[in-house]
């Protein structure tokens, strides 16, 4: 594997991440619990979705055969994306919202805070922009977790629930491949090893503060490097990318 | 004696283009017809999320996505402001929400009917929120201050939708044979609704008078319908598009289009509950409302807990 196609798998995994999710927020327009919610959760989707555009663009860009964003986004098959397996699992009630929110932008926020210094040009100014943007998905995913935690004996039990449900998705948040190990070699990649023990910890705090238990660690779910994944993500993709597919032809 | 809380000092500052406050005397009529008004233009903001959201989770391309995410957050946002200017004539959000459930408050008929294809995004934002800025740019000289100030923020934005909208018409009208024809099909279906968004003639409007007088409503429905055919037709007529009215004339005279006969009878079948998705626009929302019930209840209770805790310590 060349560096260039280290990249391109790079770019594509980190866009893919944002795509998906923020398509799995979108779906939460007009459900929210409360309208302050709608335009929260709203607004998040399009970070993501701004991100992604800049992340698949830069993908395309590396692999120079003249395609778009868009044709990575709407055109490649199911096997062919590398998001993880968490962004794509169902909203579920607001409390597994929420959760896989935490989950996740505790991880992006470090991640990407690491991404900043990047070699690359590109990822560290998309890094930049991002991690400010992440710093208030994080601010919020914790303020809930924290209210729902501590709030009433249902939402506790909600909340506890979502993240025994979530946490088999975690571990798969710091798998290094071949992809990372030679990026991060080059000073490119971000070194997930640092960041699993500082994740691990941030969450723990903001569970207990929660009042809530840490789950023991059982098996990961795991697949998505390799493009295996839930049967969510089929599902996902034929909404997705239905007019993209019935009109081939068709400029939007 | 002069008496500030009278109703014809009430109607003094009126006539003289005053804008009442919140705290200001007004007639009971003036603040139930403003909390009607108000709350019925709120709900319709947060109604209209769900026909365009039917379509973000299929939205074409990033781009589109994302400036539809915009605009339904934008809705979204208008919805807040909305609900806040009636809460300053002392009625709350819960009370709305609930007048809304219970079919005591209305939203805009045009929210009954089904988004069937993408294009129907662009006619929504094209021919629904161009109506809706007809209006609303007479509301912002409106009577009374907040919704006023309101309506001048929202213009701006509903301005912006208007164009993104058109801008998806005029893109499908550019492309290929099925484009055409899905910007055709919602054109054909959502031309009339939009025309009967402005209600009925002026010579069957219910509450206008009072509102004409009041100042809350500037402009009659029918001097701000002719204004949106004014502008819209040549529009379409720029795209391609056909108006579906075999009756439309310009009078050269007077520079106004002339159009066929609006079909009254399915704008009362709908404000009657029987348009396309009543029924559905509604369940919706008590459903996402009462499965959000257990979150209101818990933010609740922890700020009482946290509140508890601080009394506590002092």
């Amino acid at each position: 594997m060349t560096t260039q196609e280290a990249i391109y798998k790079y770019a594509l995994r980190l866009g893919d991440n944002s795509l998906i999710l923020g398509h799995r927020l979108s779906e939460l327009c007009s459900r929210g619990p409360i309208l302050e919610e709608d335009l929260a959760l709203t607004n998040i989707s399009l970070d993501m979705i701004g991100r992604t555009q800049a992340l698949l663009k830069y993908a395309a860009e590396i692999e120079g055969k003249g395609k778009t964003e868009d044709d990575l986004a709407y055109r490649r098959p199911e096997n062919n994306y590398y998001n993880n397996l968490i962004t794509e699992q169902p909203n579920g009630d607001f409390a597994h919202t929420i959760t896989r929110q935490l989950f996740i932008s505790v991880f992006e926020y470090l991640f990407y805070s690491q991404l900043e210094k990047s070699k690359d040009e590109t990822l560290s100014a998309i890094a930049k922009k991002t991690v400010k943007e992440i710093k208030y998905h994080m601010q919020h995913a914790t303020d809930w977790t924290i209210r729902l935690g501590d709030g009433t004996e249902e939402s506790h039990k909600r909340m506890q629930k979502a993240v025994n449900d979530l946490w088999m998705y975690t571990g798969e948040l710091f798998e290094m491949d071949e992809v990372d190990t030679l990026l991060f070699r080059e000073g490119i990649s971000a070194d997930l090893i640092p960041i699993k023990a500082q994740w691990q910890n941030d969450i723990k705090i903001i569970l207990i503060e929660a009042t809530l238990t840490l789950p023991e660690d059982s098996f990961m779910q795991t697949g998505s490097k390799q493009g295996i994944h839930t049967e969510n993500l089929g599902h996902i993709l034929a909404e997705m990318q239905y007019l993209q597919r019935a009109y081939p032809d068709a400029k939007w | 004696m002069y008496n500030e809380h009278s109703d014809a000092h009430f109607q003094m500052r009126i006539d003289k283009g005053e804008h009442i406050e919140a705290k200001d005397y007004m007639p009971e009529n003036y603040r139930k017809h403003l909390i009607r008004q108000i709350s019925q233009h709120a709900n319709s903001e947060v109604i209209g999320m769900q026909p365009e959201g039917n379509w973000i989770t299929r939205a074409p391309s990033l781009r589109a996505k994302q400036i539809l995410l915009a605009k339904i957050q934008d809705e979204g946002g208008h919805g807040l402001y909305l609900y806040c200017a009636a809460e300053t004539l002392g009625v709350s959000r819960v009370e709305l929400i609930e007048n809304l459930h219970e079919g005591k408050a209305k939203y805009s008929n045009i929210f009954n009917y089904p988004a069937l294809n993408w294009a129907d995004i662009g006619a929504i934002g094209w021919l629904v929120d161009g109506a809706a800025i007809v209006n609303q740019v007479s509301l912002q000289r409106t009577s009374y201050g907040p919704y006023s100030r309101a309506m001048v923020r929202i213009c701006k934005e509903e301005s912006f939708h208007q164009r993104q909208g058109y801008e998806i018409m005029a893109k499908m009208m550019k492309g290929t044979k099925d484009q055409q024809a899905m910007a055709q099909d919602a054109m054909n279906r959502w031309w009339w609704p939009a025309l009967m968004m402005f209600g009925p003639h002026d010579t069957d409007s219910p509450h206008s008078s009072d509102a004409v007088k009041w100042k809350i409503k500037r402009e009659t429905n029918d001097e701000l319908r002719q204004k949106f055919i004014d502008k819209t037709i040549p529009q379409a007529e720029l795209i391609g598009l056909k108006v579906p009215d075999g009756k439309i004339k310009l009078n050269e005279k007077t520079g106004h289009y002339t159009i066929g006969e609006i079909n009254w009878e399915e704008f009362y079948r709908v404000i009657a509950g029987h348009g396309p998705c009543n029924k559905q626009r509604m369940e919706h929302h008590i459903k996402f409302h009462e499965e959000g019930a257990w979150v209101r209840k818990a933010a609740v209770a922890h700020k009482q807990k946290h509140l508890k805790k601080e009394l506590q310590t002092v």
